[in-house]
């Protein structure tokens, strides 16, 4: 039995998580970056790990049965891909997929993005694989997205059509940034609204998430921190770092240090505390939200302690 | 090496698919038995015949109260185990088993049947149906740290247990309607899909991001509620995620 490291010294994360390296970087594929909501990261960091054999295919938010509805969707070519790029802002169940990626599809290195959610998600199916049968050895790279908050469906149709007077179906982009929420269609930014709006449209499970970079994520990436079709990109795991130093070396991406980017790792950071904290708070405040015969709180079920 | 931990399976109401997926191991249920563990009893695999002492009982299916052996034999293994784990489905929730009315061939006169947690303390629960070969076999290398580790040792493979011990403890009814009542009626599912991933016979399909089951279907097996990232999340040993499989894959080389 090779030795566990010291497990007094459990690992309390800061908000950014455990990361190797941090850099600001931009795809250097043309096609990707027409598709992609930023600089690209997810779908050419894919397509390397699919061309090098890293991977034999992966889950990803593919296009669904009404505009602007990603259906989860199993990639295995470099055009599968490209069809699933940009970023929907609404849930993508993807680990709906992770069984029948790695037995109907019998992939045996399989790629996954996720929210930081789902790749929490994703780790514990590895490290408690109770109902996920021959799947822990076979998630070759789980690519993580920074996520504040998610909508239903419906909620961002309430966003698009209500709010921004914008059909679904004539949309060309969404965007999040800078404080708005941005609907384009083919005649350009057209409608805005501000994100504090959208809070009362966020699903309810969002209000418990403690992570915004996808802390458990072999590589994470998101726009903040960088510059306009740039992403910030953490390099966490072993795996990660191979991954990230082969795509680097085989030129699929530019780089730049992340101390000489605007608006930089500090508003990252910023917003990772904001949100913890934010949520922190509704974590406790569901410890004491009701109230028992004995004059004392009653609490609701808290996941962080036990099931 | 340390000296070995004696496992046994206890076959009372199940389909021996549990047994199976011990064996699904393959090569590493060689390594388990040849470094770790060594399997004291098990219907089919080892030649003895009454219930002996062991450190880790895995009982496989749900107790037949209708017949005094299975009751008889629950107990006494109860008695002689310093871990006793309901292993699978049927022996976490009844299972399919839940379903049984009596009438079917051929012993038409038993029609009762109760997780084994009806009849015997239980301490730690191992869902699914069938759990997986790579859960009951981390749990076979963490009960082997627990009773043989260091201190260090000790101390992960309490961390890593302690949530199937937790869940000995929420009660023995499982249903996919968990989903709702102890996840989205609780305010706490995020859309991920590891429900529908994880559902042996496909009864939870995802629509607009939120898990519908379909009841019909369900089997209660407990593995949706299990599997979800929001019916439990250890960040102490979830954040140490990389060294703990590093570790167990490790220990299977």
């Amino acid at each position: 039995m090779q030795s566990v490291e010291p497990w007094s010294e459990v690992r309390k994360m800061d908000v950014l998580g455990n990361y190797k390296s941090v850099i600001s970087a931009r795809s250097t594929d043309r096609d990707i970056l027409k598709k992609a909501q930023d600089g690209g990261i997810i779908t050419t960091l894919f397509a390397y790990a699919l061309e090098e054999g890293i991977i034999d295919g992966a889950i990803v938010a593919g296009p669904g049965d009404e505009p602007w509805k990603p259906e989860p969707m199993v990639v295995t070519t470099k055009a599968e891909l490209l069809a699933a790029a940009g970023t929907r802002y609404t849930i993508s169940p993807n680990l709906s997929l992770i069984k029948e990626a790695t037995r109907s599809y019998g992939l045996d290195r399989v790629g996954i993005v996720g929210t930081p959610c789902q790749i929490q998600a994703v780790r514990k199916a590895q490290v408690y694989p109770i109902g996920m049968r021959d799947v822990d050895d076979k998630i070759a790279l789980a690519l993580g997205i920074f996520c504040m908050e998610n909508l239903s469906y419906q909620a961002l149709e309430a966003m698009v059509e209500d709010h921004c007077n914008q059909k679904m179906e004539s949309v060309t982009k969404m965007d999040i940034g800078k404080g708005k929420f941005t609907v384009y269609t083919e005649r350009g930014a057209v409608a805005q609204m501000p994100l504090k709006l959208i809070h009362k449209y966020v699903q309810p499970g969002c209000n418990v998430c403690l992570d915004y970079v996808a802390n458990l994520a072999d590589i994470s990436s998101g726009s903040v921190g960088s510059p306009d079709g740039w992403s910030t990109v953490f390099v966490r795991s072993t795996k990660g770092n191979t991954v990230w130093d082969g795509a680097i070396k085989a030129g699929f991406f530019e780089t730049k240090p992340m101390d000489q980017v605007k608006p930089g790792l500090d508003l990252v950071k910023k917003l990772a505390t904001d949100k913890i904290t934010k949520n922190q708070k509704n974590v406790d405040a569901r410890k004491t939200i009701g109230l028992k015969a004995d004059g004392t709180p009653k609490g609701l079920r808290n996941p962080y302690e036990s099931p | 090496m340390a000296e070995k931990i004696t496992i046994g399976e206890l076959h009372l109401s199940g389909c021996t698919g549990c047994l199976v997926t011990l064996a699904d191991n393959y090569e590493g249920l060689f390594k388990l038995l040849d470094d770790y563990a060594d399997l004291a009893y098990a219907l089919t695999l080892v030649d003895v015949r009454h219930v002996p002492e062991m450190d880790v009982c895995l009982v496989e299916g749900s107790c037949c109260l209708d017949d005094k052996l299975s009751v008889e034999e629950l107990k006494e293994a109860r008695a002689k185990s310093k871990v006793l784990v309901a292993y699978g489905g049927c022996a976490a929730y009844g299972n399919i088993t839940r379903f049984c009315r009596g009438g079917q061939w051929n012993q038409p006169g038993q029609e009762a049947y109760v997780p084994i947690s009806e009849v015997v303390d239980v301490d730690l629960f191992l869902p699914s149906c069938p759990p997986c070969p790579q859960a009951v076999r981390n749990v076979a290398v963490m009960a082997f740290l627990l009773l043989r580790g260091n201190d260090e040792q000790k101390k992960l493979a309490t961390a890593y247990l302690t949530p199937l011990m937790q869940l000995a403890q929420r009660g023995n009814e499982a249903c996919g309607c968990d989903l709702m009542y102890d996840v989205i009626n609780q305010g706490l599912c995020m859309g991920c899909g590891t429900c529908a991933g994880t559902c042996p016979v496909r009864a939870i399909t995802m629509e607009y991001g939120k898990p519908n089951v379909n009841r019909d279907l369900c089997i209660k097996c407990g593995a949706c509620y299990a599997q979800c990232p929001r019916s439990w999340f250890n960040f102490d040993v979830m954040n140490n995620y990389e060294g703990i499989m590093d570790a167990i894959r490790g220990a299977m080389e």
